[in-house]
């Protein structure tokens, strides 16, 4: 079957389109370039905010905090889920990738966009975030850098779907997609409408930017920027819930709990993850309470519903794996014994308890209508999302990132004592960041702000002295982060650049995945009596926290002023 | 994109493929859902800001 | 395995693990009761955001506000001479937003109910009330109106927290609260 366009995977028999491969190269190589430059800026407005040491002048803390805020959530991101949507349309289904020229048009579109956007802010005249809030204005070429980056990005989602019916006319696979294809195509479906609402508000934006418009209403941008904004998160669930998939499927031969139940999630993402653009609308002037709930719930909560019932179907199909390997001790044998030294697989649990704990239920209390009065835009917002799109997206990206270098670059990883330890750095250092700008938002103190001790200011105010501890230990633990992040950029970039070469002969002498993986992908899991005691424990503690602390901060939210 | 997907298997395909599970085959359905319902609040959000009224 | 197509071409009737009914039942009744507390909070809540917006141009808005500061000024504050307002408890009170500064500084009676209007005369800017806790996101061109009773006495801060410029670290307004 081989022949030019493809090669046959030697470790997990998968046909690899030749073009998909070079693609996928490109965007997470590009991707990894831009988590590096966002990362270190990450670490500048970390230690500008941090009052011992205030790093950064104000201009340039504002400066920052815009390149951050796109380098990482927009570009990093993005390039990173373009070789994803590559990977589980072209390689899981053994398919040719569909007009690979025109992907390489689009990566080049988006890679001029980023540039020019980072250009753009550098030249310190856009300095807007990365929310870009009219009437406030950023020079031209910011929004153009934008829509160019939008547009690329929205091609390559539709050479996803073009792939996905190559692939079925050409019946490259039997049957319905895999699992982990089938959240990919949730994230491209999201991506549609996310990209398209980016459209919609950016190109009046920028026409306004050059004058040839007037005004633009400041409540409508944010609604339809949030329609972006809000949703392209969403993107990033669905796709590292694909990856948790991934790995555990990987690394362990785990097998879904049931297909029904996990693709019915996805399906509660495609209709209701969308919706809650209205996470950043609940205390603007003008829109009613019933569109806020309706919203902000994502219709009854249906969305968390799904992501509720991946937090049971991943670890359950990990520890029904680790039972069936014979790991069947006591309540948590599976977990304990589970390839923690595989930064592949400690990256993805912890991406997965963190998103849970951290970013899942700190985005449920901070989306309530009522108890994002005592929130909004303080530090809790951003501790929140470095939670859900840093502690679980980034290190999932990370995670599958040890499994991509050898299994589409075909090189070793390097410095592997280095990489053991990475994920753990990385993550704990921001899940520290996390809690701690929580902890400072709850004491009330601003996101996006240089100083808080206001010692410019006409009328001063003084946050509560626990606020400063907080930011203190803000300060340490992105220095953490920011040292896994670069141990994870020099082990990827090193391992693609000098790392052993893995010709088909070397891959059969060392497999990437472990045997017992291996087994298992080469056979069905079988259906006996499911038996998960383990992960049943873990969602029961999940949802005892989740419960206490929603009703906590219904309790601080009463003490609050009245207020109607 | 409306071909069955059971015309995608082996040819011998044993049983009636359940609604649900066709509506799960079709990504071109579920965009169009996935695209539809956010688009309905969108617009209910922005009618509702343009139905502001005036000060007095 | 969920990098392959599922190995039973039906998948749809494969049955549920009692485990997974059992959570996907919890989950869902507690979907409905965050949903369903949100709305009660409205009946029996003290605390709900308004509803009440008006459109209304920067210039006219500041005519209000000034209005307002010039009959209830009680004194100024402050080497830039702020005046601080101290108007009728039960009547509407304005509060403007301008880069950067919240002016003017109010006086409110403890326990007394007030009409507090919130507009910006340019850019977006962020009314956190602290350490109350209250924010509230300020836009130019529109007006809120909230109903707002103040419950401790002392000096409130409100601090811009949406970012509104160079300046935006140095917006710090007040509404001071007095015992009656
Ligand atoms: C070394 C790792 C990182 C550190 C130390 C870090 C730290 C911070 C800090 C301190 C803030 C500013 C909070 C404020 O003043 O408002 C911030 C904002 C932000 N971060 Fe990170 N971060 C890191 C990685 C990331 C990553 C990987 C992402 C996305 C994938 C991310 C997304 C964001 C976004 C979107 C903002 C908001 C920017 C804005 O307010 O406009 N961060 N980060
Ligand atoms: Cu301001
Ligand atoms: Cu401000």
């Amino acid at each position: 079957m081989a022949n030019e366009l493809f090669r046959i995977c030697p470790d997990t028999g998968f046909k690899i389109d030749r073009n998909a491969e070079k693609l996928i190269k490109a965007n997470a190589v590009v991707a990894i370039v831009f988590l590096a430059v966002g990362g270190l800026f990450g670490l500048l407005v970390a230690l500008t905010r941090w009052p011992a040491v205030h790093l950064l002048p104000a201009e340039w803390f504002y400066l920052a905090l815009t390149a951050h805020g796109a380098d990482v959530l927009l570009f990093w991101i993005v390039f990173f889920e373009i070789a994803m949507l590559y990977f589980t349309s072209s390689v899981l289904l053994n398919c040719r990738l569909a007009t690979p020229k025109l992907a390489w048009g689009a990566f080049w579109l988006m890679l001029l966009g980023a540039v020019i956007a980072n250009v753009a802010v550098l030249q310190g005249e856009s300095s807007v975030m990365f929310t870009s809030y009219v009437p406030m204005q950023a020079a031209p070429h910011f929004y153009l850098g934008l829509i160019l980056f939008a547009v690329g990005a929205l091609v390559a989602v539709f050479i996803f779907f073009g792939t996905l019916v190559t692939a079925r006319e050409e019946r490259t696979y039997q049957g319905s997609v895999p699992l982990v294809t089938f959240g990919a195509i949730t994230a491209a479906i999201i991506a549609v409408f996310t990209l398209a609402s980016g459209a919609i508000i950016l190109v009046p934006t920028f026409l306004w930017s050059l004058g040839l418009i007037g005004d633009i209403d400041p409540v409508t941008y944010k609604i339809v920027w949030w329609a972006m904004g809000h949703s392209s998160q969403q993107i990033n669930v669905s796709v590292h819930v694909a990856i948790w998939y991934a790995i555990a499927a990987m690394l362990l031969g785990a097998k879904p709990l049931s297909e029904k139940v996990s693709r019915f999630a996805f399906l509660m993402y495609i209709m209701f993850l969308q919706l809650a653009s209205a996470h950043h609308l609940l205390v603007e002037p003008g829109i009613s309470s019933e569109w806020k709930i309706f919203n902000t719930s994502y219709a009854l909560y249906l969305a968390v519903l799904g992501s509720l019932i991946h937090g049971m179907s991943v670890p359950g199909a990990i520890e029904a794996a680790q039972r069936r390997r014979g790991f069947t001790s006591g309540m948590f044998e599976w977990l304990r014994k589970a390839p923690w030294g595989n930064p592949a697989f400690s990256g993805m649990f912890m991406s997965l308890v963190f998103f849970g704990f951290i970013g899942g239920i700190s985005g449920v209390v901070l989306g309530t209508e009522q108890l994002n009065i005592i929130m909004h835009n303080t530090l809790y917002v951003p501790g929140h999302f470095h939670g859900t799109v840093v502690a679980g997206t980034t290190l999932a990206f990370m995670a599958i990132t040890y499994l991509v270098v050898p299994l589409i670059f075909r090189r070793d990883i390097i410095l592997p004592g280095l990489a053991r330890w990475q994920p753990y750095l990385f993550g704990i250092g921001v899940a520290g960041i996390s809690l701690f700008m929580m902890g400072a938002g709850t004491l009330g103190v601003s996101r996006r702000h240089w100083d808080m001790t206001f010692t410019d200011a006409a009328i001063g105010f003084e946050y509560p002295p626990a606020a400063f501890l907080m930011m203190g230990l803000n300060g340490i633990f992105a220095i953490m982060a920011a040292v896994g992040g670069l141990a994870f950029v020099v082990v990827i970039v090193g391992s693609v650049l000098f790392g052993t070469r893995r010709d088909d002969a070397y891959s059969k002498a060392h497999p990437v995945l472990p045997p017992a993986g291996a087994v298992a992908v080469s056979t069905y899991g079988n259906e006996e009596a499911l038996k998960i005691p383990g992960t049943i424990m873990l969602v029961t503690i999940f949802f005892a926290a989740f419960v206490l602390y929603y009703f906590v901060n219904w309790k601080y939210l009463s003490e609050v002023w009245p207020l109607s | 994109m409306s071909a069955s997907p059971d015309d995608n298997g082996d040819s011998a395909v044993p049983e009636r493929i359940p609604a649900m599970q066709r509506l799960l085959d079709n990504p071109f359905l579920l965009l169009f859902i996935g695209v539809t319902i956010p688009t309905v609040y969108l617009i209910w959000g922005i009618m509702e800001v343009a139905q502001i009224p005036m000060a007095r | 395995m969920a990098i392959f197509p599922p190995e039973n071409r039906v998948w749809w009737n494969e049955p549920l693990h009692r485990p997974e009914i059992i959570w996907i039942t919890v989950a869902f009744l507690w979907g409905l009761v965050m949903f369903f507390t949100m709305i009660y909070w409205h009946f029996s809540g003290q605390q709900n955001l308004s509803n009440e917006a008006y459109r209304i141009f920067p210039e006219v808005y500041a005519e209000r506000t000034e209005a307002m500061a010039e009959k209830y000024t009680v004194r100024t504050e402050t080497n830039l001479d702020i005046p601080v307002v101290h108007p009728k408890p039960g009547t509407d009170v304005y509060m403007l937003a301008r880069l950067w500064e919240w002016w003017p500084i109010l006086e409110l009676e403890k326990g007394q109910e007030y009409r507090l209007h919130l507009s910006s005369l340019d850019w977006q800017h962020g009314f956190s009330l602290q350490p109350t806790n209250i924010n509230v996101q300020v836009h130019p061109g529109y007006e809120m109106v909230m109903t707002i009773t103040p419950t401790q006495a002392g000096e409130f801060g409100v601090v811009c927290n949406e970012f509104c410029g160079i300046g935006h670290h140095t917006m710090v307004g007040k509404i001071i609260v007095v015992d009656k």
